[in-house]
Parts: C-alpha cells; structure tokens; sequence
C-alpha cells in the first residue's frame, strides 16, 4: 500500500471529499498537476475542470470543480471550491447542451459584457465534458 | 350575568394573543431547522478557509499582502449582524451590548470606529446609538445570497485598503444550542495566524502562477465566507431566540388564563352566594 496523504475537498454549499489519498490531479491555473504525498506547500488556482482523486488502495474517483483554490501542505491537501460535483452526478447532454448553447453565443456576439459570459460558459462546459471524459476512461 | 364581565373580555384577548405566540413558535421551529441546515452545511468550507489562511499568515511569504500587515490602529472597523425583525428574546440586545462594550474599550483608548450594519435592527440601533455607519444593509430574508453580502462587505475592505481602518471585526451571534446563543466578536484583518507549533518553522509556499493575485483572490473570498457564514449562523440564531422566546410567551399567556379564570369563578360564586342570601333574607323577613 502506497503512503497517503489527507484530502479535503469542499465546496461553498458542503463537504465533497474527506480521506486519505494516494494522490490528487487538480487542474491549475498553469496546467493539470498531480500532488503526491509529502509534496512541498503550493497555493495555487483552480481553473474549471475535473480532480482526480486516487484512494488508499488505488480506487478512485473523479469530482468537476468550476474553480477554486488548491492548498497543499505535507500533511494536508485542501481543494476549496467555488462548486464543485461528482462526475458521476453530471449530466453529459446538459453539458453537450450548454456547450452548443455557449458556442452559439460566440458565433454571434453582440457585446464586450455578453462575450466574456459566454467564454466562461464555454469553458466550463468544455471542463465538465473533460471530467465526464476522465470518468469514462477510468471505467473502462 | 352580569359578574365578571371585564375578566372574560380579558381572558379572551389573552387567548387570541396566545394563538398568534403559538403560531409564531411553531413557524420559527420549521425555519429554524432549515436555518441549522444551511448552517451546518456552509461550515466545512468556512473551517477549512480559516485554517488554510491561518496556515498563510504562519508562512513567511515573500509578498506580505496588505491584510497580514499589522498597523498601528487609529480607526477601528466593526461588522455587526443583527436579525431583521424583533420578537425573538435578548438575541439583538446582548449582540448590540458586546458591540458597545468593545466600542466603549477602543473610545477609551481614542480610537475612532466606523460601522457596518446588517440587519434591519443593527441598521435602526446604529442609528440612533450615533456610531459612524459607512454601510448598512437589511432585508436578507431567511435564505441570504452571499450575493448580496459582497457590496457592504467590500466597502469595509476598501477602506482598509486605503487605510481608513486598520482593524476589522465581525460581531454575530454563535449557535451553541436551541437555548443558547452567545455574541462573539471575532477579528477579520489583519489576519491572525494560529498558535501551531507545526507551522512554527520557516516556510513559504510555492506559488502558480504568482502571490499576488493568489492571496488577493483567496483572502478577500475568506472575508466574504466568514461573513457570509456569521449572517447564516445568526439566522438560525434568531429563529432559535424566536422560537424559545414565543414558547415562554405562550407558557406565560396559560398562566395568566389559569390565574385570571381563578378569580373570574371566585367573583362568579361570590355573587351566586350573595344573590342566595339576600333572597333568603328576603323571605324571613316576609
């Protein structure tokens, strides 16, 4: 059994996760990064996008988060969300959905304001269909 | 019959006034549960927030951000969170008490105080105690949106950016249990590390992509959590007082009925008595 760590992910609305962890990929700001156990403290921010949790025992799970904070100390790693979902709970169609809903706003924007709410619209739907993605993978 | 006719007007209008307290109590039950949930709920994320901050404010950054500086305090602001409506005990009252001691303790020591007021009593108390109030918001209703938080919550945090004031604490009223609700003034900047020997040692974060936006982000979005999250607990504070408060209301308005009902069967009889007598009376003397 490999060494673990202890995770905590919460969103605004409740507890998601709590448990020991072999180890966690977050989407960063800067890119996807995995923490292992014993990792040196990092702060860093999280950009709309599936976390990957690998349990005690290899058995793991996929959460979506659309955006939060990623604090990891050597003992503790604390994933603070804005919201953040099983991947099991999403729904794929409303994600395809929302994904054509954003692009077509795009396609024919009108203003600077309606512009950037659709950007963040798009990128979340394109991060949820990756989490969704990864939880096929995983299941396969 | 004439006898008793005020004491049974009496005893009526402390039943209609009974009905309504039992109806309040039993209304402040239900939301009282939904308050606890909401509580309770938003607490990991408040807990953890505080403990990742007071984990920052034990590192030694190498951007040290505005709101872990220390400074010499001149000015001194208060966030305080009241309910909107009465009728629910002591709860605004010992909140508003703390709220004058701590203000009575930095007058003392010539230090100014701005205030920010949430809630429609703290708003009208404020008002008429004379504090300086920079802000003020009410009407939250029972389910409040961090939303609306934000507006009230950022002037504070502007003036301490600017320098208007250099401490900032946020009074509410802790949850203990159904019968007990305690104020408690807790202070939001500058930012009070923890006393863990664990993080005594000298560290600092890796930062991605830099310190700066990081903290800027995560410090204000911990304020607006704690307060968010003091405006939740006395939410369930208030319906908590109310229901209690209601519940001795109507114990109360039973006793007076019982006492009242007493004297009213005790006038009764002593009329029925003496209408007998003087008909007894009356007839000997024929």
């Amino acid at each position: 059994m490999g060494i673990t760590v202890h995770c905590d992910i919460v969103s605004a609305e409740e507890e998601i996760f709590s448990g020991l962890v072999e180890m966690v990929i977050a989407a960063g700001s800067e890119g996807d990064l995995g923490i292992a156990p014993g990792h040196t403290p990092l702060m860093t921010q999280l950009i709309p996008g599936p976390v990957r949790v690998v349990k005690q025992g290899g058995e793991e799970e996929v959460y979506y988060v659309s955006g939060g904070f990623l604090e990891v100390q050597p003992n503790i790693v604390t994933i603070l969300s804005d919201t953040a979902i099983r991947a099991v709970d999403m729904d794929e169609a409303a994600a395809l959905e929302a994904k054509k809903e954003a692009e077509k706003a795009l396609a024919n924007q009108t203003g600077e304001f309606e512009y950037s709410r659709a950007a963040t619209q798009l990128a979340e739907a394109v991060a949820q269909l990756r989490a969704i993605q990864q939880l096929r993978n995983k299941l396969r | 019959m004439a006898v008793g006719k005020e004491i049974r007007t009496k005893i009526t209008s402390i039943k209609s006034t009974q009905k309504i307290t039992s109806a309040m109590q039993m209304v402040a039950a239900s939301k009282m549960r939904k308050a606890q949930e909401r509580m309770s709920a938003g607490k990991p994320y408040a807990t953890k927030i505080r403990n990742v901050v007071s984990h920052i404010a034990n590192a030694n950054p190498e951007y040290r951000h505005l709101y872990m500086q220390e400074r010499d305090v001149k000015r001194v602001g208060f966030i305080i969170v009241s309910s909107d409506r009465g009728l629910c005990g002591g709860l605004n009252t010992n909140s508003f008490k703390k709220t004058t001691q701590e203000m009575k303790k930095w007058h003392d020591q010539g230090v100014d105080i701005d205030i920010c007021a949430v809630g429609q009593k703290a708003v009208s108390f404020f008002r008429n105690f004379g504090g300086n109030v920079v802000a003020a918001l009410s009407h939250l209703g029972d389910v409040p949106s961090a939303h609306s938080l934000i507006g009230s919550v950022k002037v504070m945090l502007d003036a301490f950016e600017e320098g208007k004031i250099d401490r900032l604490y946020l009074i509410h009223n802790r949850f203990v249990n159904t019968m007990t609700q305690k104020p408690e003034s807790i202070q939001l900047l500058p930012l009070l590390a923890a006393d863990d020997e664990e993080y005594k040692h000298h560290w600092d974060y890796i930062y991605e992509p830099d310190a700066k936006p990081i903290l800027d982000g995560l410090l204000t979005r911990f304020i607006e959590s704690q307060v968010y999250q003091g405006v939740v607990e006395n939410n369930a504070c208030e319906q908590a007082a109310r229901m209690v408060a209601m519940k001795s209301a109507t114990d109360n308005a039973g006793n007076m009925i019982k006492e009242l009902q007493l004297v009213y069967n005790k006038a009764r009889q002593a009329a029925i008595t003496q209408e007998i007598s003087e008909i007894v009376s009356g007839a000997a003397a024929v």
